[in-house]
């Protein structure tokens, strides 16, 4: 059992899986020499060499567009785009060449890779470096979608992406780099399309992913200090597939959902979800489903109104606290 | 007889006579299936650009990687993938390449080496440094080869492509098809330099080679210069073959753009009329040429009827293969 920092499970869970299996290469912009801008993969350069850890010219479709030639052919890349907002210049391999290659040869290819990305705000970047694209990618048929809250969930999920047969989606929260966690010794493989269960309650359900995971936590525990409101906080982690059975025993359960999501209102995740508890569990529900979101907004730079803008423990739970009380806003 | 015991040979001549003419009479048939409603949806035709498809795929060895766009027909079919199959996938039928579930823009066949024609113009460039990346990684010799038409050398991913595979010395040749249209407008009229693909070369530190794309003999002698660079591991090759395109952009474009008289030049260095003398001049006899072309038609005609009878895709297929477990859950 060691503590590891986020950042350190990121290399810890590419290594493991470079480790264990010839076929994964990785390539990223400035990840191989630099050890990658956030210094996720520092060290992997120096213990796998220049024929498996390479520096990309800044070039997102050429990354994306290489990790996919060697998947469909037989390696098992992991791309790294810096930050998730680059998606946008890339996106043609997100939306139109992974997620088809299966289906449009009926099943002659197929593409498995992951892409890492910096995904989230919290670090005063301003609006070009900051979102939350995870609905982007949740909307494509055919892609995987993860993005792990906690140094333990990296290694894990990082094995089980590079493990898929799929595309995978890997969102790390660029927030949560520092952040810490024990982390056991020995290979940790976890599994896709699994939500997790990090407070058990008996009120309202609240879903949260990355870095609102752990403000969902720090809201339950003084909605259950200060309103006794007991919450059951489930860490969604997988966007695609998506553990329905957990979050809707968990609604069944205690009658209210909760979301808590960093990306921007429309169409966000929460949205989904939200409209599977509407149409299973409608009778179950004993209020409205709320979702707590980023307004509608770019994000901006400046601290405080960047504070403003991404929920917040506060902000949690007087939502929850209020509508728990009967209130509709 | 002049030339005969050249460097290319008959054997080696017949055979890109073989696949020009199944080209153009499979295109041509493909063609006549629109007219009768028998092609669903969109097609884009390589007729008149046969010489570059039986040239390249001439000079490349099984194990080969090809990667086509939509116009792709040719390419998949000089690769051996046979008529019904091609034919089958255009009517979107159960007994086509991909089962109808990719149409005419996105013809795959594997087992020839044919990994997927693409329909955003220019992402199968970097998708074929891809493989390229795989083969010099595992120690293999196969080489990738990219075709693309003029218009692609005007998107950012054309040169993403070509700076990545030069800076990494990677086994791909990237084969530009300018027929002189990109859709409806004149490659000229939208870029920088008069050779869409050649005048670029230079920026990546590659030579310029712009050829004769209507004459296969060209096609592959050049071809194989690029493959003997590529599998020497001294990295990419960007070929520009000049050549026209007979037909419109696509089925729904009947080509009105062009001046008077251009495609009747053009026909005049129509790539199988001048195949068909240069084996001629070879001292081929006529009565080989003439059983290429009946078998040929004698093929397309049983391929035609096996794809009329052919059922359509069933509904099963509407949801398989969304996903590796062949499936297309994305919930418990």
């Amino acid at each position: 059992m060691a503590e590891l920092t986020y950042r350190d499970a990121v290399a810890r869970g590419i290594a493991q899986e470079m480790e264990r299996d010839e076929r994964v290469v990785f390539l990223g912009e400035d990840v191989a020499k630099a050890g990658g801008v956030f210094k996720a993969t520092v060290g992997l350069y120096e213990r796998f060499g220049p024929l498996r850890v390479r520096d990309t010219p800044i070039s997102e479709q050429a990354i994306l567009g290489a990790a996919m030639g060697a998947a469909m052919t037989g390696l098992r890349p992991i791309a790294e785009i810096m930050f998730a907002d680059f998606a946008a210049v890339c996106f043609d391999y997100i939306a139109n060449e992974f997620p088809k290659l299966r289906y449009m040869t009926n099943g002659q290819l197929g593409c498995p890779l992951v892409v890492r990305t910096g995904n989230g705000g919290g670090a005063r970047f301003g609006a070009q470096h900051s979102q939350s694209i995870e609905n982007w990618t949740m909307m494509i048929p055919g892609l995987k979608v993860v993005a792990p809250s906690s140094p333990l969930d990296v290694v894990g999920l990082m094995a089980a992406a590079v493990r898929d047969d799929n595309p995978v989606i890997f969102h790390e929260h660029k927030s949560l780099y520092a952040m810490k966690g024990e982390v056991p010794d020995g290979e940790i493989v976890d599994s896709l399309g699994t939500a997790k269960i990090l407070r058990p309650g008996k009120d309202a359900t609240i879903l949260a992913l990355a870095m609102m995971v752990p403000r969902a936590l720090e809201a339950a525990e003084a909605l259950a200090a200060q309103h006794g409101i007991d919450c059951e906080v489930i860490d969604v982690r997988s966007l695609v597939p998506l553990d329905t059975q957990t979050i809707l025993t968990s609604v069944v359960k205690t009658g209210r959902l909760f979301t808590v999501e960093e990306n921007p209102r429309l169409c966000g995740w929460g949205a989904e979800i939200a409209s599977i508890a509407a149409d299973e569990v409608f009778w179950d529900l004993d209020g409205p489903i709320v979702r707590i979101t980023t307004p509608h907004i770019p994000l901006p730079a400046a601290d405080h109104l960047e504070d403003l803008a991404i929920p917040n423990a506060a902000r949690i739970a007087e939502r929850v606290s209020r509508v728990m009380n009967g209130s509709q806003r | 007889m002049k030339g005969k015991n050249d460097d290319i040979g008959a054997d080696k001549r017949l055979e890109m006579y073989r696949l020009q003419v199944e080209i153009r009479d499979c295109e041509k048939r493909a063609y006549d299936l629109f007219l009768q409603n028998l092609v669903k949806g969109t097609s884009h035709l390589s007729l008149g650009q046969e010489a570059i498809a039986a040239g390249v795929a001439s000079a490349m060895q099984p194990g080969d990687l090809s990667f086509c766009t939509y116009r792709g027909h040719a390419h998949t079919l000089a690769r051996g993938v046979p008529m019904e199959k091609v034919l089958g996938e255009l009517m979107q039928r159960d007994n086509g390449l991909m089962r109808g579930k990719g149409g005419s823009m996105h013809l795959t066949s594997i087992e020839h080496g044919v990994m997927g024609s693409y329909a955003i113009i220019g992402a199968h460039l970097p998708i074929a440094c891809g493989a390229a990346w795989r083969a010099q990684y595992l120690g293999k010799t196969d080489v990738s080869v990219c075709f693309f038409g003029d218009g692609t050398t005007n998107i950012g991913a054309f040169h993403e492509a070509l700076n990545f595979a030069v800076i990494w010395k990677l086994p791909v040749i990237f084969v530009c098809e300018n027929n002189l249209y990109m859709e409806y407008t004149p490659i000229s009229e939208v870029t920088a330099v008069p050779h869409p693909a050649g005048d670029r070369a230079a920026a990546y530190g590659l030579d310029r080679i712009v050829i004769d794309g209507n004459d296969a003999d060209v096609v592959y002698r050049t071809m194989q210069a690029a493959f003997t660079r590529a599998r020497a591991g001294e990295g990419p090759s960007l070929v520009e073959c000049l050549t026209y395109r007979h037909s419109g952009h696509s089925r729904a474009d009947p080509a009105k753009y062009r001046p008077a008289g251009e495609l009747e030049e053009w026909l005049k260095r129509d790539p199988v009329k001048i195949y068909r003398a240069r084996l001629a001049e070879f001292g081929i006899a006529e009565a080989a040429i003439a059983a290429i072309e009946q078998e040929s038609r004698r093929k397309l005609d049983l391929a035609t009827e096996a794809c009329k009878a052919a059922p359509m895709p069933p509904v099963e297929l509407l949801t398989t293969d969304v996903y590796a477990d062949g499936g297309w859950a994305w919930r418990n």
